[in-house]
């Protein structure tokens, strides 16, 4: 049975519908993140779990108990913002405690508790400094403790890092995870950035429009996209145009090679124009073993990342990314250079 | 430079003066109730007044309550209007305007007749009735005053996003303002206080209308009867003023101060 468990979610606002109809159901302790672009309506989703916007129609249950027509603090959950709302009148201590107190916790116990949270969240004796003297990493840090103090059934986080600057976004998120999976708390993460949830996901719900593209583990979305949107929004992706030579022998020409592909479209006609997509990381400079399609090409362009180098190849109309190692006892390839690339026309994704 | 800095201390010292020569000159005029020499007098002729004593607490207590009815009517108000219904905002503005626009003359002969001893409501024929007409009065008197304050002070805080944080948290909606609303803004809510107490204080119209023995009409009877108590008063009057302001820098220095970091 599902803990999370959320049944045709609908909320309409005025005359545009913004969540139509989502459902999704999630197990005990799992981290789950509402990924699309702006807009899509991942926040107005999670304002309807925590209670503070009125569904249209649709059902949310939360271990058993549907909690739909519920008041936000009836629903025993924890949230935490992307400003951090922490109360600028308490010091740390304290606002970690307010949900204690408001359950009417006694004083010792308290104590203890919020003792535990600074310890789990790495800020030991700060609980009598004020928000304002704290950093923004800081700040979020506190503001998660405060929504995971009183054990609510189910923790919701709106995009708590993209405030921070990116080395402590990076940090934070794998302390949040790392915190979550230490108390097996049920989350559910919004986010626009598809690394964030790639990383730290149990499994993701990609968005847009309001719609769910596609429900899975990271790698499943990654390596299997079930949409065109879902290929494009995550990841990079490379996009080949090219042309049908034999829709029989599913023959393709990319750029003057002939290439067979796994599969094409079923409405796919001989000279008709088709997308074939693909990873950089899918596809290698010179041969490798169960590469069975080499193109040549010229290369356009070389970005250097340190660890890595990208590189731009072009074969002709179709300009392919692709990423190589850096490997410091030989030279970065150079513009203009002519290459081979090769990759597995399996990796192939036909859209 | 040299020539821009004098200007702008001369402006200063005429501002300045603009304020501190009447001021001097009042309480240099309040020391001369003995002939020939400078003397307290004049304040130990008020001290000594019962009067003084009566009226000045008369208002006092006239002015805490108006405080607290203001503080009860409009934090509430600003709270609801700012988090549920922004689009009443502008009428807000318009309603807490009118008692700057309406003469206070007019609101007494109003509620003198609405309240009148023989109305269904006699406010008027009892002396806590009064009490309370003329505190309800004082209210809309600085209704401008007291919506201005409370506003700026929950527009510097987020109140929206506390108030779900706080929420989510189990708090109800008395828990959510006593704890969270009115301590973040406590120093406006202070600030719109003292303006209230500054405007009971010297109010004499509606006071003296009511015929209650406040402060206002008592001012107005000594500066009509005596020569020397007047500047006195005045004197003393700017000292309470003063004190308060000063009461409000200090409380200021505890308010919680939002954080804008995000390092
Ligand atoms: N209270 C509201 N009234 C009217 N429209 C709203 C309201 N709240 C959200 N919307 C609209 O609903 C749509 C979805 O908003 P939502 O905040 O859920 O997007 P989001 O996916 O969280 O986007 P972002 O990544 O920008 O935060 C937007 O077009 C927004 O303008
Ligand atoms: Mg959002």
């Amino acid at each position: 049975m599902a803990f999370l468990d959320v049944q045709n979610l609908t909320k309409t606002f005025g005359q545009t519908t913004v969540v139509k109809g989502v459902s999704f159901a999630f197990d005990k302790g799992e981290f789950i993140s509402l990924l699309g672009p702006s807009g899509c309506g991942k926040t107005t989703i999670l304002r309807m779990i925590a209670g503070f916007e009125k569904p249209t129609s649709g059902s949310i249950e939360v271990d058993g108990q549907d909690i739909t027509h519920l008041k936000p603090n009836q629903r025993q959950l924890g949230m935490v913002f992307q400003a951090y709302a922490l109360f600028p009148n308490l010091n740390v201590g304290d606002n970690i405690g307010f949900g204690l107190k408001i359950a009417g916790m006694a004083t010792e116990e308290r104590r203890a508790r919020i003792d535990e949270m600074l310890r789990l969240i790495g800020l030991s004796g700060f609980d009598k400094r004020y928000p304002y003297e704290l950093s923004g990493g800081q700040q979020q840090r506190v503001a998660l403790a405060r929504a995971i103090a009183p054990r609510p059934r189910m923790l919701l986080l709106d995009e708590p890092l993209s405030a921070l600057d990116a080395k402590i976004r990076v940090s934070l998120r794998e302390e949040i995870r790392a915190i979550q999976l230490d108390l097996g708390i049920t989350t559910v993460f919004v986010t626009h950035d598809q690394e964030e949830a790639l990383s730290i996901s149990d499994r993701i719900v990609v968005m847009n429009a309001g719609n769910i593209e596609q429900l899975g583990a990271p790698h499943e979305i990654y390596n299997k996209p079930a949409t065109r949107f879902v290929a494009t929004f995550v990841g990079q992706l490379n996009s080949l145009d090219a042309t049908v030579l034999d829709p029989a022998t599913k023959t393709v020409s990319i750029d003057g090679q002939s290439v067979v592909v796994p599969q094409l479209p079923a409405d796919a006609a001989a000279n008709a124009s088709s997308v074939l997509t693909l990873r950089p990381e899918m596809i290698t400079i010179g041969a490798r073993d169960g590469n069975d399609i080499t193109l040549s090409g010229t290369i356009a362009d070389v970005t250097f990342l340190g660890s890595v180098i990208r590189l731009r190849v072009a074969l002709g109309r179709n300009t392919v990314s692709l990423d190589t190692f850096n490997d410091q006892r030989i030279a970065p390839p150079a513009r203009g250079e002519k290459v081979t690339i090769s990759l597995a026309s399996k990796d192939l994704l036909v859209l | 430079m040299k020539a821009n800095k004098f200007w702008a201390w001369l402006t200063f010292a005429l501002g300045a003066a603009y304020f501190i020569v009447p001021l001097l000159a009042t309480f240099e005029f309040s020391l001369r109730m003995r002939r020939g020499e400078y003397s307290f007098d004049a304040y130990a002729s008020v001290f000594a007044d019962p009067y003084f004593a009566s009226s000045f607490s008369y208002s006092v207590v006239i002015g805490l309550m108006t405080i607290v009815v203001g503080i009860l009517v409009v934090v509430p108000a600003v709270y609801f209007v700012r988090l549920r219904m922004p689009w009443l905002r502008p009428l807000m503005e318009f309603i807490t305007l009118l008692p700057l626009v309406i003469p206070a003359l007019v609101l007494v002969y109003g509620y003198i007749r609405l309240y009148n001893s023989s109305s269904i409501i006699p406010f008027t024929g009892s002396a806590l009735g009064t009490d309370i007409l003329l505190t309800c009065a004082y209210v809309t008197l600085a209704l401008p005053y007291m919506y201005r304050a409370v506003d700026n002070g929950m527009r510097t805080i987020d109140i929206g996003t506390l108030t779900e944080a706080a929420q989510i948290m189990g708090a109800n909606q008395a828990q959510i303002i006593g704890r969270i609303i009115l301590p973040n803004i406590l120093v406006a809510i202070l600030s719109g206080a003292f303006l209230t107490f500054a405007i009971v204080i010297g109010e004499f119209t509606i006071a003296s209308l009511l015929n209650r023995p406040a402060f206002g009409p008592y001012l107005v009877g000594i500066g009509t009867n005596r020569a020397y108590e007047p500047a006195a008063l005045a004197i003393i009057s700017f000292i309470i003023t003063w004190g308060a302001m000063g009461m409000i820098n200090v409380l200021g220095r505890f308010a919680p101060r939002t954080s804008a970091r995000t390092d």
